[in-house]
């Protein structure tokens, strides 16, 4: 996908979580990976790329397409993403499959049978045959990310945006939903991830956007990144990423 | 094993529950009859027709204005959270006056001067309209700390799945919010039901006032309170124990 982003801010308050964000993308780019310390704007990027948020200024498009800022825009494009965040957010009151199913329902408008017969084989697919009838609380964090995964995927989603999906979960999980993501970008799904797993990164990343201060320090090929970052920040970044790895 | 533990701890529980019955009626019986009262059930079983009357009575206003304070919680509670500031201080002020002021007074003054004032001679459906604004006032703050409990990541989950406003409350705020309600309700609920015998003051023949008046035309006392306890307690006991099974229920959620 091709991403264009030009002078994007997005404040809190008087902190500008993006402080003139701008880069573009080749239109070949299936991953893209958004990396930077905590604090840097990367999951507030991912959110205005996915229109959850909504940019206080500057241009942004997605495959040539301009995205709008207004709200009802804004709920028109957000519902052809996928979302996963670090925090699983399931809706702890649903059933897994309750949880994937009620979306396809009421946003997509997919019948009742086929939207939970589309749930049950998402969440098969994803390992979790077993515990589609369960709540979020009877999962453990590795479940309840893969349940996210499928709730986002499961409407076949133009793009998938992740937001340090693993940074909640022990090493044994992480590496669970890693490969489940790996697939997902091997079976060509288009990907926007923020993550601090450095050699995930790596494998699946095709282009690398790298943040400080919500600004762009470095835009580049992901090969070209990790072999040659040009920028001070981005080698001492990296260098600390991997030193105990 | 398990089915072991949970028949044991049933059967325990049967076995304390007989033990304390036993302890309590003896303290009570020693009490009664240190004081040497003259018990005269005969006098009040005469008057079982006019009690029972009222217990009807004090049921049936119980849930008109469980009804009415349900609806009037809610309102109070949007009203809050209104855009338009005239609405919100309107609704934050009734719930700091309703609450805050004695319902003693709140009925006196409402009956006799406002419903007065208004040509309104109903003491029914005033006493009810009375009780339920009291109980809504405190139901408002119920359901919007519920409201309030629905943290933004649900918020944000809801927005990312692509719910629109409407569907966002339906799905996501509402059926939690209600959920975490609950128990805070039913126990409003019970104080409600006992509240309702502050309005024999308007007269309104309710249970409490029923038993005021045998009293008076059996001469007797405390037999006619006693029981008057005992009625209360039919209603408000199934009350708890169903907040309490609720409260169960929902304890996966955290």
């Amino acid at each position: 996908m091709k991403i264009t982003a030009t002078d994007v801010t997005k404040r809190y308050g008087l902190h500008a979580a993006l402080d003139g964000v701008s880069f573009a993308t080749p239109g070949d780019v299936g991953a893209v990976v958004l990396l930077g310390p905590s604090g840097s704007g990367k999951s507030t990027l991912l959110r205005v790329l996915g229109s959850l948020l909504l940019a206080d200024s500057g241009a942004l498009s997605l495959d040539g397409n301009h995205l709008s800022s207004d709200e009802a825009s804004a709920l028109r494009q957000r519902r052809e993403n996928g979302f996963v965040f670090q925090s699983f957010n399931l809706f702890p009151h649903l059933t897994a499959r309750e949880n994937v199913a009620l979306p396809l329902r009421e946003v997509h408008r997919i019948a009742p049978a086929d939207a939970d017969l589309r749930a049950k084989e998402v969440l098969e697919r994803f390992g979790m045959g077993l515990h589609i009838d369960k709540r979020p609380s009877e999962m453990s964090g590795g479940q309840q990310q893969r349940v996210a995964l499928a709730r986002a995927i499961a409407p076949k989603p133009r793009l998938l945006l992740l937001d340090e999906p693993t940074s909640a979960l022990d090493p044994m999980m992480t590496q669970e939903v890693l490969d489940l993501i790996r697939e997902l970008v091997e079976g060509g799904q288009q990907i926007v991830l923020s993550t601090h797993e450095i050699s995930f990164a790596k494998k699946v990343a095709d282009w690398v956007v790298f943040l400080e201060h919500g600004k762009v320090v470095e835009s580049a090929p992901a090969k070209e990144f990790f072999t040659a970052p040009r920028s001070e920040l981005a080698i001492q970044f990296l260098e600390a990423l991997t030193r105990y790895r | 094993m398990i089915r072991g533990a949970a028949h044991n701890i049933a059967l325990r529980q049967v076995l304390w529950s007989i033990v304390l019955v036993m302890i309590v009626s003896l303290a009570v019986w020693a009490t009664f009859a240190s004081v040497r009262y003259h018990w005269n059930w005969s006098a009040l079983w005469k008057f079982r027709g006019l009690i029972m009357s009222g217990w009807m009575m004090t049921i049936l206003i119980s849930a008109a204005s469980l009804l009415l304070s349900i609806v009037l919680g809610f309102g109070l509670m949007i009203g809050q959270r209104s855009p338009w500031m005239p609405v919100r201080m309107f609704c934050r002020g009734y719930v700091e006056l309703m609450r805050g002021t004695p319902l003693l007074v709140q009925l006196l003054v409402g009956y006799y001067i406002i419903a007065n004032a208004l040509r309104i001679n109903m003491p029914i459906p005033v006493g009810i309209f009375l009780l339920g604004s009291f109980e809504g006032a405190y139901l408002a703050e119920i359901f919007r700390g519920a409201l309030e409990s629905i943290g933004a990541s649900q918020l944000e989950a809801a927005r990312a799945v692509g719910f629109d406003r409407t569907q966002t409350y339906r799905f996501v705020i509402l059926p939690q919010a209600v959920r975490r309600a609950l128990p805070g309700t039913a126990g409003e609920m019970i104080s409600l039901i006992k509240s309702s015998s502050l309005l024999s003051v308007i007269g309104i023949e309710e249970v409490t006032q029923t038993v005021k008046m045998t009293n008076a035309q059996a001469y007797t006392a405390l037999e006619g309170f006693i029981p008057l306890a005992l009625l209360y307690l039919a209603l408000t006991l199934p009350l708890s124990s169903w907040a309490r099974r609720l409260e169960n229920k929902f304890k996966y959620e955290t």
